[in-house]
C-alpha cells in the first residue's frame, strides 16, 4: 500500500515538475500562452459580402477571390499571423491580432479601390455632371477604370518635384483608353475613387486637361507622397470582386490587451492566495494539503493551456480563475465526508477511503452539470461571430474542472493516505474533527 | 439540529419577494440590452483633459446623437453606445469630439449590425433552452433508480429558474440605475451560474439518495433534512472558495467583464441559497402534494407580520 502511494507521489511531483517546466520554457514549439484578440489587441471583423451583381454559381469564386485581395492589402500593413477565412459561404473574417494602426487598416480592407475615368457632360438645365467614360471596344460598351491597370503601379517625381502617380494599361485598357481620351483631348478627364471624386492634396477634385491620347501609361498629379503611395499599394493589390460590408467590428488597443493581462494575474493570485488561506483556517492539515493540490492544479491547468493550445480570452482567464474557486469544492467534499466518517468512530484511515469513496459519486454527477454548461457555451461560441470570448471561458473552465476532478482525487488523496502512516496523523484535531462534540 | 425544510414556506416567501420585485423591474424598467443583441456601437475613450459627462452627453446631443448612452467606468473613461456608425460616421464623430475636448485614445470600439444581432439573440435563446434541457434529462438520469427521477430533475430546474430569474431582476434595476447592459458576458455568466447552481443541487440530491438507500421506509422529510444539513458545511464552504475567487476578478478586471462577475456573485448567492432551501423543499413538497398549504399559510403568516 505505502509503496504504491510512493509510486503515485513520484508520478505527481514528475507530472508538476513536467507543467512548470512546460511553463518556463518552450516545450514543442509552444514559446508562450497563445493570446486572444482582447488581450493581444487588435482587429476583429466580419465582412458581409453581396452576390447580388455576381453571375451566380460564380459566388465561391468572387469571395475567394476577395480574401486573396484582402490578404495582398494587409501584407502591405505587415501583420504577424493575420487570419481571412471565409465565414459560412458569403461571409468573411479578418483578424489583425497586435495592430495598432486599426483605422489604417480597416481603410485599407474596406474598400473596393476602384479608380474610375468620367467625362464632364453639360445636361439640358445647364449644370455639369460626370458620367462614366465609355467606349466600344471589341464590339462592346466598356467603362474606364483602374481595373484595366497593370498591377505595378509606383510613385514618381515630376521635373518639379510634383508626385506622379504612374499607372500602365493592360492591353484592352490601352485601346479603351486611346479611344476615349481621342475623343476627349482638350477636355477635363474626372477620376473617381470608389463612387467619391479623387481630391488632391489642396482638397480640390482631380480632373486633368487631356493633352494628347493616351495609350500605354497615364499619370496622377495631385495627390501628397502618403495618399498616393496608400493608393498605389492599394492598386496593385488588386480590386475586391464584390461588395463587402462590415457587419461586426471589434477593435482594442494593444495597450488595453496588456492591462487586462497584468489584472487577470493579479486577480488569480489573490485568488488562489485566499483560498488556500481559507482552507488551511478551515481543515488545518487537510487544508494545507489542498493547497498544495491547489498549486499542482494551478500549474497543471497553466501548462494545458500553453500546450493544447488553448487560446486565452479575458473570458477566458475568468473562467481559470472561476474553476480556481470550484477546483477545491472537490476536496471540500471529501474532507467533509471524511470528518463525518472519523466522526462516526472509523479510523483516520478508513475515514480517508471511506471518504473518497463516497464523495466520489457526488464529485461525478455535480460537474456532469457543469461539463453540460461548457459544451453548450462551446458550441454557441463557435457560431457566434462574437462568439470568441465565449468558447474561451467554456473551453478553460471545462479543462478546470476536470483537471481539478483528477487532482482531488489523486493528489489529495495520496497525499493523505502519506499522512495517515506517520505520527501527525494521531492528532485527528489537526484535520479539524472534533471527536466526541456531537 | 437545523430544522431547514421545516421552514419551507419562509424560504419560499423570501425567494417569492425577490423574484416578484425583479419581475416588476422587468416589467416597468425592462432589461437595457448590450450591441451583442440590440446592434449599435460601442466606444471607449480616454480624454487628456478632465471631461464632464454632462458636456460629452451635450457635444453628442448637439452632434445628433441623441439617443446615446454614456457610463463613466472605474478608471476613467467613457463609454459610449450609439446606433450602429459606419466608417464615415465614427471619423466624424471622433474628429468632432477632438475638436472639442482635445486630444483622447480610443481602447476599445465594437459595432454589430442587425444582422449579426439578431443571430447572437437566437443563437442565445437556443443555448438556455438547450442548457435547461440537457440538465434536466441528465438529473432525471442520474437519479433514474430512485422513485419518481423526473422529480428531481424538475425541482432541480425550477431551482436555476429561481436563479435566473433573480440575476435578470437585479439586473433590471442595475440597469434603470447604473446602465448596466445585458450583454454577452452577462449570457456566459448565467449559464455558469445554472450549470453552478445545478452542481450544488446535485450534490444534496446524491446525499438524499445515499440516505434513502439506507432506509427506504424512514419519513422522507427527515430524511432530506438530515441530507441538508449534513451537506451543510460543504454547500457554505464551496460558495465561500468561489465567492472569494470573483471577488478577486471584481476588484481587478475592471468594466469589460464586470458584467460576467456581477452575474456570477448574484449567481452563486442564489444558487446556493436555491441549492439548499428550494430545490430539496419543493421535492418534500411535492412527495407530500402540499402546494395548496403554501397558499393558506400565507395570510397567517402576513397577519402575524402586522402584529
Amino acid at each position: 500500500m505505502f509503496r504504491k502511494n510512493t509510486l503515485v507521489l513520484m508520478f505527481v511531483l514528475a507530472l508538476f515538475a513536467f507543467a512548470v517546466s512546460a511553463l518556463v520554457y518552450p516545450l514543442f514549439d509552444r514559446e508562450t500562452m497563445r493570446l486572444g484578440l482582447d488581450l493581444r489587441g487588435g482587429i476583429h471583423m466580419v465582412y458581409q459580402a453581396d452576390f447580388s451583381a455576381i453571375e451566380s454559381g460564380k459566388e465561391s469564386e468572387a469571395i475567394d477571390g476577395a480574401i486573396a485581395v484582402i490578404e495582398r492589402r494587409i501584407n502591405i500593413l505587415g501583420v504577424t499571423e493575420p487570419v481571412i477565412q471565409k465565414q459560412g459561404a458569403d461571409r468573411i473574417l479578418v483578424e489583425l491580432p497586435g495592430i495598432s494602426e486599426a483605422e489604417k487598416a480597416k481603410r485599407l480592407i474596406g474598400q473596393t479601390a476602384l479608380l474610375e475615368f468620367r467625362e464632364r457632360i453639360i445636361n439640358q438645365d445647364g449644370e455639369e455632371e460626370w458620367l462614366p467614360a465609355t467606349a466600344v471596344v471589341s464590339g462592346q460598351e466598356k467603362i474606364l477604370n483602374s481595373a484595366y491597370f497593370r498591377e505595378n503601379t509606383y510613385i514618381d517625381t515630376g521635373d518639379f518635384g510634383e508626385i506622379l502617380l504612374t499607372f500602365e494599361w493592360n492591353s484592352e485598357g490601352s485601346k479603351l483608353s486611346g479611344e476615349i481620351t481621342g475623343r476627349l483631348i482638350g477636355e477635363p478627364l474626372g477620376i473617381f475613387l470608389s463612387g467619391e471624386p479623387l481630391l488632391g492634396d489642396d482638397g480640390l477634385p482631380i480632373a486633368p486637361i487631356v493633352r494628347s491620347k493616351i495609350t500605354d501609361r497615364g499619370q496622377i498629379e495631385g495627390l501628397s507622397v502618403t495618399e498616393a503611395t496608400e493608393l498605389s499599394q492599394l492598386l496593385n493589390a488588386g480590386r475586391i470582386p464584390l461588395p463587402l460590408t462590415p457587419i461586426y467590428d471589434q477593435t482594442i488597443s494593444p495597450i488595453l490587451g496588456a492591462d487586462f493581462i497584468d489584472m487577470s494575474v493579479r486577480a488569480g493570485i489573490i485568488g488562489i492566495i485566499l483560498v488556500m488561506l481559507f482552507m488551511i483556517a478551515y481543515y488545518r492539515l487537510s487544508g494545507i494539503l489542498a493547497s498544495l493540490a491547489l498549486l499542482f492544479y494551478g500549474a497543471l491547468v497553466l501548462a494545458l493551456f500553453k500546450l493544447i493550445p488553448v487560446t486565452l480570452t479575458l473570458a477566458g482567464l475568468g473562467g481559470f480563475i472561476l474553476s480556481i474557486g470550484m477546483a477545491v469544492d472537490a476536496n471540500v467534499l471529501i474532507f467533509e465526508r471524511m470528518k463525518e466518517e472519523i466522526r462516526t468512530g472509523r479510523t483516520l484511515g478508513a475515514g480517508i477511503e471511506a471518504g473518497f469513496n463516497r464523495a466520489w459519486m457526488a464529485i461525478r454527477d455535480s460537474n456532469v452539470t457543469t461539463f453540460i454548461v461548457c459544451g453548450i457555451l462551446y458550441w454557441m461560441g463557435n457560431i457566434l461571430v462574437a462568439g470568441a470570448p465565449v468558447k474561451g471561458f467554456a473551453v478553460t473552465l471545462f479543462i478546470g474542472v476536470a483537471v481539478s476532478m483528477f487532482t482531488a482525487i489523486v493528489v489529495t488523496r495520496t497525499l493523505l493516505r502519506l499522512f495517515v502512516g506517520s505520527r501527525l496523523a494521531k492528532r485527528t484535531s489537526l484535520f479539524s474533527v472534533s471527536v466526541g462534540k456531537r | 439540529m437545523f430544522d431547514i425544510i421545516g421552514k419551507r414556506f419562509r424560504f419560499f416567501l423570501i425567494s417569492g419577494i425577490v423574484i416578484l420585485i425583479g419581475i416588476i423591474s422587468l416589467l416597468t424598467i425592462g432589461l437595457k440590452l448590450g450591441i451583442e443583441f440590440k446592434s449599435g456601437s460601442l466606444m471607449t475613450v480616454d480624454f487628456e483633459q478632465e471631461v464632464e459627462q454632462s458636456q460629452l452627453k451635450q457635444e453628442l446631443v448637439d452632434l445628433g446623437y441623441a439617443n446615446a448612452i454614456i457610463q463613466r467606468t472605474g478608471a476613467g473613461d467613457f463609454l459610449i453606445r450609439t446606433h450602429e456608425l459606419s466608417a464615415d460616421d465614427k471619423l466624424q464623430l471622433m474628429g468632432a469630439l477632438e475638436a472639442r475636448f482635445g486630444r483622447f485614445t480610443e481602447p476599445e470600439f465594437s459595432s454589430v449590425s442587425p444582422m449579426i444581432a439578431a443571430e447572437t439573440g437566437r443563437t442565445t435563446v437556443f443555448a438556455v433552452l438547450g442548457a435547461a434541457v440537457g440538465i434536466l434529462l441528465y438529473v432525471t438520469w442520474a437519479f433514474r433508480r430512485m422513485p419518481r427521477p423526473f422529480h428531481y430533475g424538475v425541482c432541480a430546474i425550477i431551482a436555476l429558474i429561481h436563479d435566473a430569474l433573480v440575476a435578470l431582476g437585479i439586473f433590471s434595476i442595475l440597469g434603470g440605475i447604473l446602465n448596466w447592459q445585458v450583454n454577452l458576458m452577462f449570457i456566459v455568466g448565467i449559464l455558469a451560474v445554472i450549470g453552478y447552481s445545478v452542481n450544488n443541487t446535485v450534490v444534496i440530491f446524491d446525499r438524499i439518495r445515499e440516505n434513502l438507500r439506507m432506509d427506504m421506509s424512514a419519513d422522507f422529510e427527515a430524511v432530506v433534512n438530515n441530507s441538508l444539513v449534513e451537506t451543510l458545511g460543504r454547500s457554505i464552504n464551496t460558495s465561500l472558495t468561489t465567492i472569494i475567487v470573483v471577488l478577486a476578478l471584481l476588484f481587478f478586471v475592471g468594466v469589460s467583464i464586470q458584467n460576467l462577475v456581477a452575474v456570477l456573485i448574484i449567481g452563486i448567492i442564489a444558487g446556493t441559497f436555491s441549492s439548499v432551501c428550494i430545490a430539496p423543499a419543493l421535492l418534500v413538497v411535492w412527495d407530500r402534494r402540499e402546494w395548496g398549504r403554501f397558499i393558506q399559510w400565507l395570510p397567517l403568516r402576513v397577519a402575524k407580520a402586522k402584529k
